[in-house]
């Protein structure tokens, strides 16, 4: 097993090597969206999962809610295997673990009305008298900012913001410990994201919430996270604090991915030495062997076909798999 | 006859000096028709693009600047009710020139590429047939002589082992790959602007960078002047030499890239900056333009953005006209002189990219 990426005291949600595999439509491969992955997830912490297009980010989200099974290794809610809870105390114990997609739109039901999407999941839940549900509803809208009289109103009259809320205000109905948020202000203007963003962190504040906040936005996850883990191609190649992370990336895929985001800067600020990768992520059929990443990185060696690099803790708290990230000069900053 | 024209050309711009304009957009709206009525989305566009320069046009979703980009090359929707002023490219008016000079301009002398490479490439013909094509429409070479300026495209626009690449179809290459075919299709017959529209907003972020950078080359060696359209002012930043901002279907602000991130002129643009989660400090309450976009069919008068502006009094009912602020600078706001507003350097030292920030 990987050694534990974070400390152990009291995480909400463990996960230990956990693999999610696909089979593909001709049923001849399997393909490992997600291949060995292990880390925790801190009570009140908000936990960045980083990586481009099939990196296998949304596969863990999905899968740490159970909305996917795993193929092996385990997820643990405080410290319990939900799957092995008999039916009825897993559907009661899911409440506590919400998922909110990138698309508002096709998150609501045309046909339904605001208030009637918000009380779904309490009249699922069968929760409390049909003025208790009403009443938690309403106060999940007031919650969010938004105003009673759109309860009555139909998604297509709402701007994109507004829907958006109304999804986090339906999250929040069943009063979870941990919200899954993959790509949540992706589909959002960036008047709007600040604002969405904001409430974001202020319900965290007041409601005590777990965040895991999946995103390709590095600008977004730094924003918001204690922690950022950066994905590739189904693994984790870097975990650590945020400041540690994006102020000093210790694996050669973080360093590229920071260097490669446009910044809305001056020139005269901005670095020239920028690292531009070449080629595009492998396909997850059939990764490379040994560092997934060996096969773009400009410090490859052949012991990097060999050997699947370990898992190790090189600052305080700061995890990277790379044969060659406790090289001294090895950062090009 | 590519010789003639590219002769042409030089001759131009040489005769009329280096700060003619190529494109000089004036009064450009347009009209469409609408069960609703008629919607005005965009008016009192004006710009101009000078030869081999790279201008970002910025705005978010329904400012009317795709519209805008389209309208360049007569590529608006059937239900265009009315295109107002003037495009004027080399000499001719493309608001009202004839189609069929339009179709000698659109391909050869304009190019646009979008954001979705998927869509806009057919996948029942191979990438090199797609890429030949617009060179044999435009001009009179011949088969082979277009197969093999084909394969030195792709060469260019960085496309390992062109010549087996020439042959395959669109869903055999990866997303960054299809992208740069449209490039390569479009910049084939050395047009003298590209229009790219998000270009690469469906694209990963190490992918993205490739792509920038590409445009960004070719831009300079061939000396194509380039219009690039996007929602990410990193991308503008990165890429481009100056910045238009739009909002709710009218240019708000036309700036150089580094002046409009110091010190932006207008409330909306300066609101922008701020709202950018890299350039507000680490878990601090990101600063948000309050309200939105009003909608198109019920735009209040004189300025657009009063109704979130924080700095709006009275005055700003007025209609608000393009200002020349000096430097070339232009901006739609009558209080530009006394506003001091904030820009992307204010939080540069306490946000998330402080790491990344080059010190003076």
């Amino acid at each position: 097993m990987m050694p534990l990426a974070g400390d152990s005291r009291d995480p909400i949600v463990s996960v230990r090597d956990l693999e999610v595999g696909f089979q593909t439509m001709d049923r001849r491969a399997t393909v490992k969206a997600v291949d060995g992955v292990s880390f925790d997830v801190r009570r009140g912490e908000t936990f960045g999962i980083i990586g481009e297009s099939g990196s296998g980010k949304t596969t863990i989200g999905r899968a740490l809610v159970f909305l996917l099974k795993p193929t092996a290794g385990a997820i643990l809610h405080n410290g319990v295997d939900p799957q092995t809870l008999p039916r009825k105390q897993f559907q009661s114990h899911r409440r506590d673990y919400q998922i909110i997609f990138q698309d508002p739109n096709a998150a609501l039901n045309p046909r339904m009305t605001i208030i009637s999407s918000v009380l779904e999941p309490l009249e699922l839940a069968g929760a409390g008298t049909k003025a208790e549900r009403l009443a938690r509803a309403q106060e999940a809208m007031e919650r969010v900012g938004l105003p009673q009289e759109l309860g009555e109103r139909y998604p297509h009259q709402l701007s994109g913001g507004q829907k958006q809320r109304v999804i986090i205000a339906r999250a929040l109905t069943l009063r979870p410990r941990l919200i899954v948020c993959d790509e949540v202000v992706a589909a959002l203007d960036m008047s709007i994201r600040g604002d969405v963003l904001n409430l974001f962190a202020e319900l965290q504040r007041d409601l005590g919430l777990t965040y895991v906040f999946i995103t390709h936005d590095l600008s977004v996850v730094s924003h918001i996270s204690d922690r950022i883990a950066v994905m590739y191609l189904g693994r984790f190649v870097e975990l650590g604090p945020t400041e540690s992370v994006s102020g000093r990336p210790l694996h050669p895929y973080t360093q590229a991915l920071l260097s490669a985001e446009p910044l809305p800067l001056p020139s005269t600020m901005r670095s020239d030495r920028r690292i531009i990768l070449q080629g595009e992520m492998p396909s997850p059929i059939d990764p490379p062997s040994g560092c997934r990443f060996r096969t773009r990185c400009q410090y490859a060696q052949s012991v990097c076909a060999e050997q699947t690099p370990a898992w190790r803790e090189l600052e305080p708290d700061h995890w990277v798999a790379c044969h060659f990230a406790d090289r001294p000069n090895f950062s090009p900053s | 006859m590519v010789k003639a024209h590219s002769a042409e050309r030089t001759s131009k711009t040489a005769a009329a000096g280096s700060r003619q304009a190529l494109m000089s957009v004036r009064g450009l709206g347009i009209r469409f028709k609408t069960a609703q009525g008629i919607w005005q989305a965009t008016r009192k566009i004006d710009f101009d693009i000078a030869p081999g320069e790279r201008v970002g046009i910025v705005g978010e979703s329904g400012c009317g600047k795709t519209i805008t980009g389209l309208s360049i090359l007569r590529l608006l929707p059937n239900n265009l009710s009315g295109l107002d002023g003037s495009i004027m490219f080399d000499d001719v008016d493309l608001a009202s020139c004839s189609t069929r000079t339009m179709r000698g301009i659109r391909g050869r002398r304009i190019a646009m590429i979008f954001q979705e490479p998927m869509s806009a490439l057919d996948p029942v013909f191979t990438v090199g047939h797609q890429i030949a094509e617009t060179l044999r429409v435009h001009t009179d070479v011949g088969k082979e002589e277009a197969r093999a300026q084909t394969i030195d495209m792709l060469r260019r626009v960085g496309i390992a082992s062109p010549e087996r690449r020439i042959d395959e179809y669109p869903h055999q290459l990866s997303g960054g790959m299809r992208q740069r075919v449209m490039i390569a299709a479009a910049l084939i017959c050395g047009p003298q602007l590209l229009i790219a529209d998000e270009p690469t907003t469906a694209l990963d972020v190490t992918v993205q960078a490739q792509i920038l950078d590409l445009l960004r080359n070719l831009s300079e060696t061939s000396k194509t002047a380039l219009m690039l359209i996007t929602h990410d002012l990193g991308v503008v930043a990165e890429t481009c030499t100056r910045m238009i901002t739009m909002y709710a279907g009218e240019v708000i602000e036309d700036a150089a890239v580094d002046a409009a991130l110091v010190r932006p002129l207008h409330p909306y643009t300066s609101g922008l900056l701020r709202s950018l989660p890299h350039l507000s400090p680490r878990l601090g309450r990101l600063p948000s333009i309050p309200g939105r976009v009003p909608s198109i069919a019920e735009m209040p008068d004189g300025c657009r953005f009063k109704a979130r502006c924080p700095h709006a009094t009275a005055g700003c009912e007025a209609e608000q006209e393009l200002l020349d602020a000096g430097e070339g600078r232009k901006v739609r706001c009558w209080r530009f002189r006394e506003l001091e507003l904030p820009g992307a350097l204010q939080h540069a030292a306490t946000a998330p990219i402080a790491g990344r920030v080059v010190r003076q």
